[in-house]
């Protein structure tokens, strides 16, 4: 009975042309939250456009200014790519939280992303690191910045018959450093009730010179705080530092109570995780 | 009602099936191909009890379309022992009384076998976060963790 | 066996004790063992059902003709198809099976009471067609009010389920989700808390908890022309099972023949009927077997979970340690019907202590949640939270260890219960040593740390068991029983029989018989099989000797009572020189000529199971600025009477400290504010992951039970008992601050924390 049609073109253009052509279609990359979405019927898309046999999704490229992730990357491969993992732990991390390992062997960066759930995992990390998500579509390709792709739970920017084919983080300069954390009530398996991520870069005497901090979980959508990077900069990260920090992370949120956890929570947890994870990413940066 | 033709080697075995979209790979194994050694626990991705290997990786059999394994290689809980001889860790689970109910524990080999390639010589903390996604609600996890030590232990020593 | 396990009482036994590989090991490591969804049979259908969305609501229209109409649909049920029955009436047992409430439950008449309450099924050719015939069931319902909490569904003015339910004690005629109470009085209680030094008053609550079993209810349902039901399907008790569909579809009980499926998981969840009365109906309709599996989110909106509940206990003591009194009234939900383990809970209370002056008040209340079923000890952990967290605080308040004050207090031989049991042979004292003795108890704790301890008490079920022991000319056996193994059984039952026999266990086979096999078993529950079933096949496998030991008698012409058996051998008495013993492998080979083949059976009603406790001691961190709970180190103290499987005892007391872990910080139900539950998966319906928890350290204590042929006791439940009051208790100890209201999740014990 059911009309479900399945395609895994090997093209960009031959995904574009099948997505463009059919407003049931959507992208099915790692499936791990779409085939719970077609469970439960939330979604009843026409068509699944599988990107995973198209090269350019699948791809891994580190340049001398710009990595670049392809959007059907699972989390076990990025995990497994040593050289990614030293240039950008924090992003890494944020990806290998994704559900248990089984998860990891199919959950993409770019399924994470387009999924469009304010307490995905990956998305505060990449926020932190300055990605951007890089679109195809019928009227061409474009890059966004992977905070405004999302515009509420659920919801991208994303024009019909676009998918992302790959992410382009800059490369960190040196003495650079990012984290990502997130708060859950077991050790694996749920959902961020907040999550945060920080990347630092820092001048030879520790002076904090450039930061990104992003908070998932406490907003309709990832939230980029500006007030929380401008505490950092400028700073060495002593306790009056963090103590400001904490206090800018908890005043960019605008959580909801719900089966996660309760708004008051939620904003008390992001202040002191935008502490512990500024704590790791310095680390880091120093070396 | 679109339907898939697909090759697959499961087991070892080249194996045709026909399914629908909406069917996945765990439809596939239960319900087309009778391997039903795979279990449904959940459907989410949130239990662990389908768990299967694919080209390599665990991965949960619900969270797969059987119309995407074209080519693809399967291993299930069918292939697991090599003729009448038990994987170490099927062995170990029955030395350790690692399993109640049983309906967990072909997830939990699989996702066990799986991570022991990567990682022979695992802590005990490891072998906890490698079994994260597999719920149990008998052991309370105890036996099996000890099981998988065990497992590894030996399996360290037979490469040797 | 771990290392550490003590205590353990050395024996003569040969297989009693020991651990073996157990018997259905291999085919549960090779995915061979067949589950209830693992059946499949030639021109099945597919069954499915459609749930109300809404809580509370009356069906105005209910159209299936559009369903009926889609291709490859076979058969429709709605209520109508379900035989409706005469309310239950009084006088009332402990446990009531109301087939007017079963009849509604298992499909709706005219009302629905819950979020994922039945209305509709279908069977079709494949599981989507069955999926789209749903969707073309139309329904509109007129939504009524709703309550969930069970003291606000108690009190007069609440949204009322049921019109023609009344309170039983209370004489009146007003309808009322109180359907009845549960009381025990011992004493003068006013004078009793005239006499304490300090006294403790304090709620709690506790929210349903799912038994979380792996494999959801699965089933085949096979009706053939002349009428015969074959039913397939996974379950505790398919004896019990056989009798809920009969009379509820009457249906005779011989022509009703089920199979219990190997059973991924109970916990007391598997002990009633839900979509079986419908698959038999969609196969009696569509003359083809009909498969019907719930899936996860099915699970939690529509089986029982245990009650929720609301609770006040006071207790008070005197300086040097002795409890004076004791009063608690707690408020249990039955869900949509009455039902609530609310005898269970008065008897639980207290129990493991000797108090002159008690009170104990337990109320069963019907709510717009699903219908609450058995889980593990039900009725227990609740009262068992508010007694050992009030006892710990009056510890703390008059500076004792909580294991002296327990000691001190404890129920001991001869001592009676409030309910009435007057106790024999028990283990209190010897749980309460162990625990002050185990070097966990004097570890030494590092910052935002601290310890818990708590002791539960249980009393075991008994009741009808068969088996039946039969012997092959090879002088294999099969031993066969009436009850699913869920936990175990098997490896225990056939230890039993090798020790009675004197044979390796390697030559029995155990299995477990369908309902035309053999006869009534009530089911696996009450931690009763190994004591009851077990008795059962000890009395058929001395049968088996009898008769052996005839033909020995017969072959040697001597007579019966100068046949001894020892150690798998006929032997002659001292006064018959010259005879060689003969071995049980003889005389198997030699059966059919001395008669016929040998079997024994045992059919019985076990009393005499009695009490048991377990003590627990739990070790945690608190992440001060998160709320976050890590258990670090746990260990179970229990008496189990005897241990007949060691590793298999260990097993079910490491799985209910792990539930317990789960049942205090992190499993709830959460509804949104129409009553519609909100965690139908593991995803939100946290249960611990393997990373969640420590190693659990197990300490068999073994104080022989006189009644049973081995000393059995039971041992499934009583470790639960004790379980989420341990680690709350730890909770508390962590953060130096009082909490009550289970599940103590991360936001709530940062709030503790954080308050003044």
């Amino acid at each position: 009975m059911s009309d479900l049609n399945y395609a895994a073109p090997e093209t960009v253009e031959a995904a574009v042309g099948l997505l463009a052509g059919d407003d049931t279609a959507r992208v099915f990359a790692g499936g791990t939250d779409l085939l719970v979405q077609l469970r439960e019927d939330l979604r009843e898309p026409g068509l699944l456009v599988d990107i995973k046999r198209i090269a350019e999704t699948r791809a891994v490229e580190i340049g001398a200014d710009a990595i670049s992730i392809g959007a059907a990357v699972t989390g076990a491969e990025l995990g497994e790519n040593a050289e990614l993992k030293a240039l950008v732990p924090g992003v890494v991390e944020a990806v290998n939280l994704i559900g248990s390992d089984q998860v990891q062997g199919r959950a993409t960066v770019g399924g994470n992303l387009c999924n469009a759930s304010p307490a995905a995992d990956s998305v505060p990390a990449l926020v932190a690191a300055g990605a951007k998500a890089c679109i195809v579509g019928p009227n061409g390709s474009r890059e966004v910045a992977v905070e405004d792709l999302m515009t509420g739970p659920g919801q991208t920017s994303l024009a019909a018959g676009e998918f992302v084919t790959h992410l382009v983080l800059p490369k960190p300069a040196a003495r650079s450093g990012d984290a990502y954390l997130r708060f859950i009530p077991r050790t694996e398996m749920d959902i961020a009730v907040v999550g945060a991520g920080v990347a630092v870069t820092l001048a030879d005497d520790g002076t904090c010179t450039a930061a990104r901090v992003a908070l998932g979980a406490v907003a309709p959508t990832v939230q980029l705080v500006q007030a929380a990077a401008d505490v950092l900069v400028g700073s060495k990260l002593d306790a009056a530092t963090l103590e400001k920090l904490a206090a800018a992370a908890e005043g960019a949120c605008s959580p909801i109570d719900d089966k996660r956890g309760t708004a008051e929570f939620r904003i008390q947890v992001a202040g002191v995780l935008a502490k512990r994870a500024a704590t790791i990413a310095w680390q880091r940066a120093e070396g | 009602m679109p339907k898939h033709n697909v090759t697959a080697t499961i087991n070892g075995d080249e194996t045709d099936f026909t399914c629908r979209t909406d069917q996945t790979l765990l439809d596939v194994l239960r319900d087309v191909l009778y391997l039903t050694g795979t279990k449904n626990g959940c459907g989410t991705g949130d239990c662990g009890a389908c768990t299967v290997i694919m080209n390599g990786r665990p991965v949960n059999s619900c969270l797969v379309l059987g119309a995407e394994v074209d080519g693809a290689e399967i291993e299930t809980i069918e292939g697991m022992a090599k003729g009448n001889e038990l994987h170490p860790l099927q062995q170990k689970f029955l030395d350790h009384a690692a399993l109640q109910c049983g309906v967990c524990t072909p997830g939990i080999l699989n996702m066990a076998k799986s991570f022991l390639e990567k990682n022979p010589d695992p802590t005990e903390t490891e072998v906890r976060f490698a079994l994260a996604g597999n719920l149990c609600r008998c052991t309370g996890y105890d036996k099996i963790i000890r099981a998988v030590m065990d497992a590894a232990a030996e399996m360290r020593e037979n490469a040797r | 066996m771990n290392e550490e396990s003590r205590g353990r009482l050395g024996s003569n036994y040969q297989w009693v004790g020991k651990n073996t590989r157990r018997p259905d090991g291999v085919d549960k490591v090779t995915g061979r063992a067949r589950y209830g969804d693992d059946m499949k049979l030639p021109g099945m259908l597919y069954g499915k059902i459609l749930r109300s969305p809404h809580a509370h609501a009356k069906i105005v229209k209910l159209d299936t003709s559009k369903a009926e109409a889609l291709k490859g649909v076979k058969a429709v049920v709605t209520g109508a198809d379900i035989p409706d029955h005469e309310p239950a009436k009084p006088p009332y047992p402990p446990i009531i099976n109301d087939f007017h409430d079963i009849s509604r439950n298992v499909m709706a008449k005219d009302k629905v009471l819950y979020d994922g309450h039945a209305i509709a099924a279908v069977a079709a050719t494949s599981e989507d067609i069955a999926k789209a015939a749903l969707k073309l069931i139309e329904v509109e319902y007129e939504i009524l009010p709703h309550v969930l909490d069970p003291k606000e569904a108690a009190e007069p003015g609440a949204p009322i389920l049921h019109a023609d339910q009344t309170t039983y004690e209370s004489g009146s005629d007003a309808p009322s989700n109180l359907f009845r109470s549960s009381r025990g009085e011992r004493g003068d209680l006013d004078a009793g808390f005239a006499e304490a030094d300090v006294i403790v008053e304090r709620d709690f609550s506790s929210e349903p908890i799912h038994q979380g079993y792996i494999e959801p209810m699965a089933c085949v349902a096979s009706v053939s022309e002349d009428g015969a039901v074959e039913l397939w399907m996974t379950t505790q008790g398919h004896f019990v099972a056989r009798q809920l569909l009969s009379k509820l579809l009457n249906i005779e009980l011989a022509k009703l023949r089920v199979t219990a499926s190997e059973i991924g998981g109970g916990f007391g969840g598997k002990t009633t009927v839900y979509q079986e009365p419908v698959a038999i109906r969609l196969a009696q309709k569509s003359g083809r077997p009909v498969r019907m599996a719930m899936t996860r989110s099915e699970a939690f909106r529509a089986t029982g979970p245990t009650v929720g509940s609301r609770m006040t206990v006071k207790m008070g003591v005197k300086n040097d340690g002795t409890i004076t009194a004791a009063d608690a009234e707690i408020w249990y939900q039955a869900g949509a019907f009455k039902g609530a383990p609310i005898g269970r809970a008065a008897d639980t209370f207290f129990s493991p202590y000797d108090i002159p002056n008690m009170r104990v008040a337990a109320h069963d209340v019907c709510s717009n949640r699903p219908k609450i079923a058995a889980y593990r000890a039900p009725g227990a952990p609740m009262a068992c939270l508010g007694t050992e967290m009030v006892l710990n605080e009056l510890a703390e308040k008059i500076g004792m260890d909580p294991v002296e004050i327990r000691l001190k207090n404890a129920v001991k031989e001869g001592d009676q219960s409030l309910m009435g049991t007057k106790h024999g042979r028990i283990g209190m004292i010897e749980v309460m040593e162990e625990t002050k003795n185990h070097p966990h108890y004097a570890a030494p704790l590092g910052p935002n740390q601290g310890r818990g301890i708590a002791v539960g008490y249980w009393l075991h079920g008994g009741g009808l068991s068969s088996a039946s022991v039969i012997l092959q000319d090879d002088g294999t056996v099969n031993v066969a029983t009436g009850n699913p193994d869920i936990g175990g059984s098997r490896s225990s039952m056939r230890a039993m029989a090798a020790e009675e026999l004197g044979i390796d266990v390697e030559l029995i086979k155990p299995i477990v018989g369908d309902t035309g096999q053999l006869p009534y078993s009530y089911q696996t529950a009450g931690s009763r099989t190994t004591y009851a079933t077990g008795w059962a096949v000890v009395n058929a496998a001395r049968e088996v000797i009898d008769k052996l030991r005839a033909i020995a008698a017969k072959k040697w012409d001597i007579p019966l009572e100068d046949v001894r058996w020892d150690a798998g051998q006929a032997i002659p008495t001292d006064n018959h020189t010259g005879i060689e013993p003969m071995s049980f492998k003889e005389l198997a080979a030699m059966a059919t000529k001395f008669g016929g083949a040998v079997a024994g059976h045992s059919e019985i009603n076990a009393g005499g199971a009695g009490a048991a406790f377990s003590s627990q001691i739990v070790d945690v961190e608190v992440d001060p600025e998160t709320g976050f709970v890590k258990p670090l180190r746990y260990t179970v103290i229990q008496d189990v009477g005897r241990a007949i499987s060691p590793d298999y005892v260990e097993g079910q007391m490491q799985g209910a400290a792990v539930q317990g872990i789960g049942w205090a910080l992190n499993e709830e139900y959460i509804y949104d504010d129409q009553a519609r539950l909100l965690n139908t998966g593991f995803l939100d319906y946290r249960m611990p992951v393997a990373s969640d928890v420590p190693m659990v350290d197990c300490v068999i204590v073994e104080v022989p039970n006189p009644n049973h042929p081995y000393g059995v006791r039971g041992v499934g439940e009583p470790c639960l008992v004790p379980a989420p009051a341990a680690v709350a208790n730890a909770v508390e100890n962590a953060i130096g601050k009082k909490m009550g209201s289970l599940p103590f999740n991360p936001p709530k014990v940062l709030k503790a924390i954080q308050a003044g």
